[in-house]
């Protein structure tokens, strides 16, 4: 038996004992090193050849991601460690590094309860290193730290000990203070991290060497010995003597918790089911004997398996050939295949159980995101945070008509894959579109559907998304009467308070409020929202909320699902441009209805409702936004130039800029309309010697003078009259 | 503005054919210079157009569901012109009809109504009910996405606990050519009761079914809930009564004119 089967073996014997297993998670800012830190992980517990490592990219197993030098997509990997004579096995799931895929890094957060916090020494902190710590904290991801390229500081840099040192705390005190910004309350200052307690570790991934204050203690490695391999160049010996996943696993070991301690308190946070239900009691005490719990983080699809979900165990067991059902689908799915993962290798097993990471084929239903059980009445896990959303769309077409039924097929398949592509197919006129978190991410779909799927398509030019709000509350209430003139609904709109935009965005507010109605109440008063306000909110649809503040008139709540349906058909298309609405509050204040129930069905009740709704969102001062990007570059001084002129061309706003030796980090905000084209533009000026990158940071109004503008060429894009309607238009 | 010489004559045309229309509501049609029609709200069994275009001796334009709602065209022609707009039933038995009469009222349009017979006491003439003692009436509708009406079910409940009895309209979509049978309203009614989880209607409580009043072949049927919901009583239009208490001079008519078993009558007679 070779060194690899033997730990597959020794893996398969351990799934069962809780204290001795560990779910981690490695998060980090783009070109920190993370792949060839986990690469070397996996191959120093003997899941792949040594001499290997650092050149095979275990995790990056798309042939894409490879080429491009940065982690797509989260994969799976379990190793074996001894540590103090104990053997123990950690689920490593791997989470991109790229900010565009944020949808990934927070499923793969929530798979896991502990993570590797990934900083490179030369850099440090970097704006997606707050990303993650964010992501991590919000799903009770108890965090460690891990400082990489140290031998930089010595061999590029030149930095004396003392310089080092320096550095070190400067980088400690930073994440710490990210850590304290996000930390839930329960655990401010224990999970904070420091270098006495062994909970931070230095070292260079790509020389597979690592350094911690215990192991410091134990192997009789000094500060100064490790300095002066480093100078030496002799970062051999500090491999032997000082091996990064002995170092890193043991500190994973010693601070991250097993999973039946972890989902004692993650399991309350993130799942809103009944804890007294089997369920429930079987996940807080991760117990393999009650119902099957499996949270699926990520659906790969694989030439001959086809479809394999992949994801944490909570409750129970997945048992080869078992039925389960996905949790909000009325069919049952059989279990064909149940795996664990060895970085690009599914080993097949009979079944897997609570507190590890299941790969499993046949259940037709999964998408990422879902949660798999075994009966149908099941309360998934609530809806995955995104904490981006689609801002840009393409338009998809096949370059040869015959294939339009195959591109439908794909499109369905990749938003299945990846939730964070949206995907609107109309039968009717072929028009397909695909919406993503920015240029590259659909460059990179794009890609996909041309290689993997062998599809030759046509892509339009990028388009961006939209959002449209109100900026005043409706002067006076907006009458919208219905078609035969008997039902009048009458409706206020303003601006939903910035705490509870906020809130949905948190996904802290069930979108099922009719179920969790007390819970929703209760958030939504703490937040400081009226009494009357809160208790009659009926519908929420992204950042939008309806709420009913009328008072006892007669058969209104026979209407109200179809109030709801008008609602969010408006907050779905918008009365400026027909894109979506975002932080709208609506308020019922008055109907009047017919009597009779036949005069007041879906064709008289949906259009007097989406009437009074549209009617006065236009009274209400309506305004654009756009969505903005934090663009962080880092350049050379004698090109900082070139890159601030690019920047500057592009309507952004510089937030701050620093100067750490030779490099000047810019930090800017600019809306994601300028930034099309930014990459090779600045590849271009620069010589390609610019490190930059973007992320996502929501929306805000379009600047007052472009609106009119921006206004018409929407809506001729799309086939409607250059100006938005008047409210006449609205009150039939 | 522009003076209104015209104006606005509703007509009825009573309950089957065009044989229920009155003389003077011919003599209207001859006299109008314009003649339109709706048959959204309710429906002619039986009803020839073009035979009724030579009788009258002029065309007749047929409004859809929009048209008559919307009222743009009909009320632009009554500006100038003497319109007839031919109903079924009784004018103004249907809200929008009222809802046009005041819009043309508002236009200063003149309006007259010409009246005719109505399934409101042409259902309990003929099933032999008393007109006095009737409740509030409902209409049940198909059920659609997100909308599934019980208010009809709590009017009748309500009308019951009162003794009176209730006149149940079944939908129309004439856009669809549906017309609700008395046995689809029936199940409706019984479905409603499942959902609400209440017992004041089960398919032991009494109920009447009339199928096209006023034609030559009318079917008047009076049973327990249960022994009707398999039946099939023909075309449209269809009526349910749910009765209240009943009168033993009701119970007799029920039981002469609509079918009703006789130990049923006997029990009825008892209560």
């Amino acid at each position: 038996m070779g060194r690899k089967e033997e730990n597959i073996a020794k893996a398969k014997d351990l799934m069962n004992k809780l204290p001795y297993i560990r779910n981690i998670g490695i998060a980090a800012h783009i070109d920190h090193g993370k792949t060839t830190f986990s690469d070397n992980l996996i191959a120093g517990c003997g899941m792949m050849s040594e001499e290997l490592a650092g050149k095979q990219l275990v995790l990056d197993y798309d042939e894409q991601e490879q080429a491009r030098g940065i982690t797509i997509n989260a994969a799976s990997a379990s190793m074996v460690h001894t540590y103090q004579n104990k053997q123990y096995l950690i689920n490593l799931i791997d989470t991109p590094g790229h900010v565009d895929f944020g949808g990934d890094v927070t499923r793969a957060m929530r798979a896991v309860d502990g993570c590797i916090i990934l900083v490179c020494a030369v850099e440090g902190a970097m704006p997606q290193t707050e990303t993650v710590i964010r992501q991590a904290l919000r799903e009770k991801v108890k965090p460690i730290l891990f400082i990489n390229k140290v031998d930089r500081l010595i061999n590029e840099l030149r930095l004396s000990p003392e310089e080092m040192q320096q550095r070190f705390v400067k980088i400690i005190a930073k994440v710490n203070e990210l850590l304290a910004r996000f930390m839930p309350e329960e655990f401010k200052d224990k999970w904070s991290v420091k270098v006495e307690d062994g909970s931070v570790a230095f070292g260079s991934a790509f020389n597979n060497w690592a350094i911690s204050a215990p192991y410091m203690k134990q192997s009789g490695l000094s500060f100064k010995d490790i300095y002066d391999c480093c100078q030496k160049n002799d970062q051999k010996s500090l491999a032997k003597k000082s091996p990064i996943h002995e170092v890193i696993l043991s500190m994973v070991i010693t601070h991250l918790p097993s999973p039946d301690i972890a989902q004692r308190y993650r399991i309350p946070h993130i799942w809103h089911g009944d804890l007294e239900s089997p369920l429930g009691k079987a996940m807080l005490n991760t117990d393999e004997k009650g119902p099957l719990g499996l949270m699926i983080t990520k659906i790969i699809l694989d030439p001959h398996a086809g479809e394999v979900a992949v994801g944490r165990m909570y409750g129970g067991k997945i048992i080869r050939g078992q039925e389960v059902y996905v949790a909000g689908m009325p069919n049952k799915n059989r279990v064909q295949q149940v795996n664990v993962m060895v970085g690009a290798d599914r080993i097949p097993v009979e079944w897997v159980s609570a507190g590890n990471i299941a790969a499993v084929t046949g259940v037709r239903d999964a998408i990422s995101g879902c949660t798999i059980v075994d009966s149908p009445d099941i309360e998934p896990f609530e809806r995955i945070v995104h904490i981006s959303e689609p801002v840009v769309t393409v338009a998809v077409e096949a370059k040869n008509t015959k294939d339009l039924p195959k591109l439908v097929e794909v499109l369905r398949m990749i938003s299945k894959a990846d939730p964070s592509i949206q995907v609107q197919i109309n039968q009717e006129t072929g028009e397909n579109l695909m919406s993503g978190m920015g240029e590259l991410h659909l460059e990179i779909t794009e890609y996909r559907i041309r290689n993997d799927h062998k599809l030759d398509i046509v892509c339009s030019e990028p388009i961006v998304v939209y959002r449209e709000t109100v900026l005043k509350t409706t002067p006076q209430k907006f009458e919208g009467k219905s078609p035969n003139k008997h039902n009048r609904f009458y409706v206020i709109v303003e601006p939903l308070p910035e705490g509870v935009v906020k809130a949905l965005y948190n996904n802290e507010i069930p979108d099922n409020v009719k179920k969790f109605k007390k819970e929703a109440i209760k958030i939504l008063t703490d937040l400081g929202m009226e009494k009357d306000v809160a208790k009659g909110v009926f519908g929420i649809h992204g950042l939008n909320m309806i709420t009913d503040v009328t008072k006892g008139i007669q058969y209104l709540f026979e209407t109200r699902d179809l109030i709801k349906e008008a609602f969010d058909e408006v907050m779905r298309s918008g009365p400026i441009a027909n894109e979506p609405s975002q932080g709208v509050l609506v308020k019922l204040v008055d109907a009047k209805l017919h009597e009779d129930a036949i005069h007041r069905g879906p064709a008289q009740v949906i259009p007097a409702a989406r009437n009074a709704i549209n009617g006065a969102i236009v009274c209400s001062d309506p305004t654009l936004l756009e969505p903005i990007q934090r663009v962080f570059i880092s350049t050379p001084q004698e090109l900082m130039g070139e890159a601030s002129r690019e920047l500057n061309s592009r309507r952004s706003e510089v937030k701050d800029m620093t100067t750490e030796g030779d490099l000047v980090n810019i930090d800017a905000l600019a809306p994601v309309a300028e930034m099309f084209g930014f990459a090779s533009a600045i590849r271009s000026a620069t010589g390609g010697r610019v490190l930059w990158n973007t992320e996502n940071r929501g929306f805000v109004p379009l600047p007052r003078q472009m609106q009119a503008d921006v206004i018409h060429k929407i809506r001729e894009r799309k086939g409607l009259k250059p100006d938005p309607y008047p409210p006449e238009y609205y009150m039939g | 503005m522009t003076q209104t010489i015209g104006s606005l004559t509703f007509i009825g045309l009573g309950l089957y054919g065009t044989h229920d229309l009155s003389l003077r509501g011919l003599h209207e049609l001859h006299e109008s210079e314009a003649v339109y029609a709706e048959f959204y709200t309710s429906r002619l069994g039986s009803f020839d157009h073009h035979a009724f275009e030579q009788q009258i001796g002029k065309p007749i334009t047929i409004l859809s569901r929009a048209q008559t709602e919307g009222a743009d065209e009909i009320l632009a022609a009554a500006r100038t012109k003497h319109i007839a707009l031919l109903v079924c039933g009784d004018p103004m038995t249907a809200t929008t009809h009222v809802d046009l009469r005041l819009r043309a009222a508002k236009a200063g349009i003149p309006t007259r109504i010409i009246h005719a017979s109505s399934i409101l006491t042409a259902a309990p003439g003929i099933l032999g009910l008393q007109t006095y003692k009737f409740g509030r009436s409902t209409t049940l509708a198909f059920p659609q996405k997100n909308f599934f009406p019980t208010s009809p079910y709590d009017v009748i409940a309500a009308n019951l606990k009162s003794g009176l009895h209730t006149l149940v309209f079944l939908d129309i979509q004439a856009e669809n050519n549906r017309y609700m049978t008395a046995t689809e309203g029936l199940r409706l009614i019984l479905e409603m009761g499942q959902h609400l989880n209440d017992t004041a209607i089960t398919d032991d409580t009494l109920a009447c079914v009339v199928a096209r009043a006023g034609s030559e072949n009318p079917i008047v049927a009076a049973d327990r809930i249960k022994a009707l919901v398999n039946r099939d009583f023909g075309p449209a239009l269809h009526i349910l009564v749910i009765p209240g208490t009943l009168h033993f001079i009701e119970v007799d008519a029920l039981t002469a004119f609509a079918g009703l078993p006789p130990d049923l009558g006997r029990l009825l007679h008892k209560l």
